[in-house]
């Protein structure tokens, strides 16, 4: 399949991609590509320019500082995967680029388009929600930062403007007692997340003094299982209070659960509880195992 | 050494240029000036053309030429190769290029000739065509049903053929019967998804009015017959090359519009054409596999004996019937539904039906693993009914060891075979009754595990001419080699047939190096170029060792007699006197006195003292026309586990025996069984092709449509057993197709037995996570 | 529009004046004449255009020529040494890890990948690391056998 003509255009810093976007109206911004450049193979897209951000080195790159993960947006996922340092401060967020797509995708595709693109089915965009991510740009109207609960809007929809460049993402690492997952039922052919399911679990003394579940996959944005939190916290861990509070997961759903040929709307609000039971679980053991390390 | 060869795994001649990039396929060949067609196809199901507008698409950059409607209407239709008889075939006019009326999404409206692909692409969304939208029915029962919308005059309810078999007294078989059995199986429709995309490449010579077709074929000398009678090019100046071609699983059998097309623009435009399709093209266009819905029932007593199989199929056959079409539900499959078993009586029914979706071919196993399924479901129905063990149940009814021919309902006649051999060694392999005992233990402790067998027999090396004439096959199915010795005694082979991936560039090096003495190495064998090899009828229904390699076979015999006739020439013997052995022909008792056969390659060359009447040079040709069809055989057991909560299933282990008679090379021959079994895996757990109410193919790229992916597979365990077919030379009997004949039906069984203690009592395939659930919950009376 | 791009593939510059719209792949294959690197799927499913680009694997079908500017890039072509064969490519011929052969050049480089970084890898990795890769032949088994003795042999170098 060959792709629409357009021009191209190859940004050397922010500041210019930025320029470039103005310049060139209806111009998308290209990192990795894996996210448009399939598009643009469909002719499901045809801006008219892109402009390559590619190989602006102040967006590339993993620090954490002052109990703060900053991740430069284009980091791809195999980095953020293999990152014994993001393993160490946040391994929710490693496991889940450890899920998407497969190595070759991962050596390419950044956290930044990634995000940018927001399909629902990602992985990036659930965990980041669970994990409260702060989304730094910059555009005409200067720097802006924006959470996940603000930044992912719906189906391939988020809140930065046309013109504004992505830059950072910023998490909280890991604090002592928490333990963080990622669990994921897969397309087996699009290896996209029919159900995602994010938990970040903080246990002292075996009770859950904290827990965020962010949903992905089944709902056009990522959303929070705030009926599954408020069920959890407080509780002692144990399969039957995880599978207890995971079973409220349909109170979060709403009424926009997605379904397709795969996998119907009912099925997914269905088993939903399942995977979470399974995310909650997982964090729940790693959180107690931290605990019990410290 | 002669006796090593033969059943040895040596490593492929094949793979050198394979591993190297060195191989070069249709898409990899480019000419000088050389441009690059696009079909336009329709993103209709079904349609009446009101009107098409090529004008802007011609003034796009780079366009070269657009050509549709009448004015590829030069083309002739494409014929169909399989005239069904007894059956009131009704073969729908199919064209390359649709006129007036289009009839599956993907159908060729027009071309669009660039000087890139991107151009070419660039101009065929400038073409203006206009539709006017019909309705549309895709799945094969309710196109059959008076008043469904109709494809094409003529052809009331839409029904291309109505065939039946019976054999045996079937009224009586369900008189007598102590008990019935009834199911409803759908046989999805299934996408063949060889790894390279189909592909033509066209170059005319106008000074000479030759043409050269390279093609993704998997039979070049029937595609060189069909591209003369469709394009005009007659057979003598039509060259038809298959370059390395990669996988075909049958879809690379039939003669595509496409391919005429590329030709046509050649000869217009007298530059070289190629076209290749993306995978969205091969989806909605390369011929689909399958799409049957069954209704069967099975008459048996109360002790496991099987009376009788009553059955009535509908097959899907897409908008046109394909080049081999109407042979494959029909010849392939209702002759094969005795299975392995002795069963007395038989009646189907099946109603071959046009419908608006992509035609429909031979896949992989091709009409048989839809009868294996059939039987092999039904005799696990029948267990269960009975509460048997469906082992035991298919031991009680198998047909018992024979070696030379056995009459079965269906009117074939089974070459050898000892089919409770194969499956109680199977059993033992696995500790069958361990695994069940770790089975009800598993249950116990809330996991479940199934079980699930199947046995099978395939009918293969196709076949009999004769017999091809009276089943309406519009040409022959014997096939040919020529060996040709060189002076120095290294050796050509040239065959008809086309292999694309089976490794008989090897394996018949092996054949021949086992029965003339000369080392593996020395023998190139030559396939896919009909200007260089002779006639063949092309590489499907596991035929080409089986027919291919005894036309080997007897061609170096035949070079052996005349070796044999120059060698008592210049021993001063008498022919009766020579024989063979070990890569020598000596006098008998006098070992020494021997000519090997590279020394008797040398004397024949430069013929200074040949015998008298006897030719110069050393090669023979054979067109081997079998005396009648091979059956290759086996059990395989697949042992699954169904997580309950989400209906998910994981296939934890896959055990293969099969009997495709003696071995040329093991190694190949287990390769050949462990694709066949994950193709056939891919239908039971993930792939369909799905089409909407329009007709619109839902699962038109592989980002929906689930292809078997080394994560969610395990190692397949083969084993084998050794029957030799009676009249085949070396007793071979062919394994490309029996993995994928068997492996559906072995995991649906397992999966079934995994959740029937849950009630579950029929599955639907692919047996998706939803799917499973849904059984489970219905059967607990949840949803 | 046309942008000048360079790109090194296998050890050969090859400068070209290309749309911005044209593919890695269709560069290595239409305008370098080299031709190993195969087209599968167009959606980044089969992985039978896997090709290194600065020693990484990558998806040709799903990267810009213009991207790869000033890249090197090594295709199937390029993995043999001095005329003698990679390691994966032997153990591919040995253990018949390849049939018709069309995914095999995507397949090695995508096994490459995986024993890059994971140098002893257990079959469940192997499995894991080819997920991105379709072989409609094998159904995996030999190509898994490749990959282990590949390492192997890899590991004793």
């Amino acid at each position: 399949m060959y792709a629409p003509e357009f021009d191209y255009y190859r940004a050397k810093s922010i500041a210019e991609a930025g320029e470039l976007l103005k310049k060139y109206p209806g111009a998308k911004l290209l990192a990795g590509g894996h996210s448009l450049i399939p598009l643009l193979k469909l002719r499901l897209a045809s801006p008219p320019a892109l402009v390559d951000i590619g190989r602006i080195g102040e967006l590339k790159g993993l620090a954490v500082k002052d109990g703060k993960v900053r991740i430069g947006a284009l980091t791809t996922h195999a980095e953020l995967a293999s990152s014994t340092e993001l393993r160490a401060q946040c391994p929710a967020l490693a496991e889940a680029a450890s899920h998407v797509g497969d190595p070759a995708v991962r050596n390419r595709g950044t956290i930044g388009g990634n995000v940018a693109h927001a399909d629902p089915a990602s992985d990036l965009p659930t965990v980041l929600t669970a994990l409260g991510a702060r989304f730094e740009s910059i555009g005409p109207g200067g720097k802006k930062t924006i959470t996940a609960d603000q930044f992912f809007q719906g189906m391939m929809a988020t809140a930065l403007g046309e013109h504004d460049v992505l830059t950072d993402i910023e998490v909280a690492a890991q604090a002592a007692g928490q333990g963080g997952s990622y669990v994921k039922f897969v397309h087996p052919a699009s290896r996209y997340a029919v159900i995602g399911v994010a938990a970040i679990v903080t246990a002292v003394a075996g009770n859950c003094t904290s827990a965020v579940i962010a949903l992905g996959g089944l709902v056009p944005r990522p959303v929070r299982a705030s009926s599954v939190e408020k069920a959890i916290i407080g509780q002692t861990l144990t399969p039957d209070t995880i599978a207890s509070a995971a079973g409220r997961v349909s109170a979060d759903l709403g009424d926009e659960v997605l379904g397709d040929i795969f996998a119907s709307a009912e099925y997914r609000r269905t088993v939903a509880p399942v995977w979470v039971k399974r995310a909650l679980t997982k964090a729940a053991e790693r959180a107690m195992s931290q605990a019990a390390a410290v | 050494m002669a006796t090593s060869i033969f059943g040895s795994g040596i490593r492929r001649r094949e793979d050198p240029r394979l591993i190297t990039g060195a191989a070069t396929y249709t898409d990899d060949l480019s000419l000088p000036d050389m441009v690059h067609a696009a079909m336009l196809r329709s993103p209709h199901a079904h349609a009446r053309i009101t009107r098409i507008d090529t004008s802007r698409a011609k003034k796009a950059p780079g366009v070269v030429a657009v050509f549709a409607g009448a004015e590829i209407d030069a083309l002739q239709a494409m014929p169909c190769a399989w005239l069904l008889p007894n059956s009131n075939l009704k073969v729908a006019t199919y064209r390359c290029g649709a006129c007036d009326v289009v009839r599956y999404v993907g159908d060729i409206v027009g071309v669009v000739v660039a000087e890139t692909p991107y151009q070419a692409q660039d101009a065929l969304e400038l073409v203006d065509v206009d539709y006017e939208p019909l309705p549309v029915v895709t799945d094969p029962v309710s196109a059959n049903k008076p008043g469904a919308p109709q494809l094409h005059p003529d052809v009331p309810n839409n029904e291309a053929f109505h065939w039946t078999v019976g054999g045996g007294d079937i009224d009586a078989a369900f008189k007598n019967a102590e008990l019935v059995v009834k199911e409803r199986i759908v046989q999805q429709r299934l996408i063949p998804n060889a790894m390279e995309p189909r592909a033509a490449l066209a170059q005319w010579k106008g000074a000479s009015g030759e043409l050269t077709l390279w093609n993704t074929t998997q039979n070049p000398h029937i595609l060189r017959f069909l591209c003369s009678v469709v394009t005009g090019v007659s057979e003598d100046k039509l060259r038809v090359i298959a370059p390395e071609v990669g996988g075909g699983f049958g879809s690379k059998i039939a003669a595509y519009p496409a391919d005429f097309i590329t030709v046509f623009c050649a000869r217009k435009l007298n530059r070289p054409v190629k076209w290749t399709e993306s995978r969205r093209e091969n989806y909605q266009a390369t011929t689909h596999g399958r799409d049957h819905v069954q209704e069967i029932e099975l008459a048996a007593k109360k002790d496991g004996t099987i009376l009788g199989l009553r059955a009535t199929v509908w097959a899907g056959m897409g908008a046109y019937l394909s080049t081999a079409a109407p042979g494959i539900p029909t010849i392939l499959h209702g002759l094969m539904l005795s299975g392995v078993y002795k069963l007395p009586a038989l009646k189907e029914d099946v109603h071959g039906v046009y419908t608006n979706t992509t035609p429909v071919e031979a896949y992989r196993g091709a009409g048989r693993p839809e009868a294996t399924f059939m039987i092999e479901r039904m005799m696990d129905k029948l267990a269960a009914e009975l509460k048997m063990d469906p082992a035991e149940l298919r031991l009680k009814n198998m047909i018992p060891r024979f070696e030379n021919g056995h009459s079965v309902v269906t009117g074939l006649s089974y070459d050898s075979g000892d089919y409770p051999a194969g499956l109680k060694k199977l059993l033992a392999h696995v500790k069958y009754q361990e695994l069940r005992k770790e089975q009800a233990d598993a249950r116990k402790k809330g996991r479940y595990l199934g079980i699930g067998l199947a046995t099978y027999v395939e009918i293969c090396g196709l076949g009999p001419s004769q017999v091809a004439g009276a089943i309406g096959f519009q040409g022959g199915l014997w096939e040919s080699a020529i060996v040709r010795f060189h002076p120095t005694g290294k050796v050509h082979v040239f065959i008809g047939a086309s292999p694309h991936g089976q490794g008989e560039e090897t394996t018949f090096a092996q054949i021949v190096a086992s029965e003339i003495g000369v080392d593996v190495g020395d023998v190139k064998v030559f396939h896919g170029d009909t200007d260089v090899t002779p006639m063949g009828w092309g590489t499907y229904g596991s035929r080409t060792t089986a027919v291919g390699g005894a036309a080997l076979v007897f061609a170096t015999r035949k070079v052996k007699e005349k070796a044999k006739i120059i060698a008592a020439h210049l021993l001063e013997a008498a022919v009766e006197d020579i024989e063979y052995g070990d890569g020598k022909f000596a006098v008998k008792g006098s070992p020494d006195k021997a000519k090997t056969i590279q020394e008797i390659a040398l004397m024949a060359h430069v013929a200074w003292n040949m015998p008298k009447d006897v030719e110069a040079g050393l090669e023979a040709s054979m067109f081997y026309d079998p005396p009648n069809f091979t059956f290759p055989y086996g059990s395989h057991l697949a042992v699954v586990e169904v997580d309950t909560e989400t209906g998910q299933v994981d296939l934890k282990r896959y055990v293969a025996l099969d009997d495709c008679g003696p071995q040329i090379n093991p190694v190949i021959v287990e390769g050949q069984v462990h694709g066949g079994v994950v193709q056939g895996v891919g239908q039971a757990l993930w792939e369909e092709a799905v089409y909407d109410e329009n007709g619109q193919l839902l699962t038109g790229s592989m980002v929906d449509y689930a292809l078997p992916r080394a994560d969610l597979l395990p190692n397949i365990e083969v084993l084998s057993t050794v029957t030799p077919s009676p009249h085949h030379p070396l007793g071979l009997k062919g394994i490309g197709e029996a993995g994928t004949i068997a492996s559906t039906a072995a995991v649906y069984n397992a999966v079934l037995d995994a959740v029937a203690p849950l009630g579950v009592k029929t599955l639907q395939m692919p047996m998706t996570p939803e799917r499973v659930w849904r059984a489970m919950q219905q059967a607990q009376g949840r949803a | 529009m046309k942008v000048p791009v360079t790109v090194t593939v296998n050890g050969r510059r090859y400068a070209r004046d290309v749309e911005p719209r044209l593919l890695l792949v269709h560069f290595i294959r239409d305008l370098g004449g080299i031709t190993g690197t195969k087209i599968g799927c167009d959606t980044s499913q089969c992985g039978a255009c896997t090709v290194l680009l600065d020693g990484v694997a990558v998806r040709s079908c799903t990267c810009l020529a213009v991207q790869a500017d000033g890249s090197a890039v090594t295709t199937i072509e390029g993995l043999a040494e001095n005329g003698k064969l990679h390691p994966l490519q032997e153990a591919f011929w040995n253990k018949h890890g390849l049939q018709c052969g069309f995914c095999t050049p995507g397949m090695i480089l995508a096994a490459h990948e995986l024993l890059r970084t994971k140098p002893k890898p257990t079959d469940e990795e192997i499995r894991a690391g080819l997920e991105g890769n379709m072989c409609r032949c094998t159904g995996y088994h030999n190509i898994v056998r490749s990959v282990r003795e590949a390492a192997g042999a890899m590991a004793g170098r």
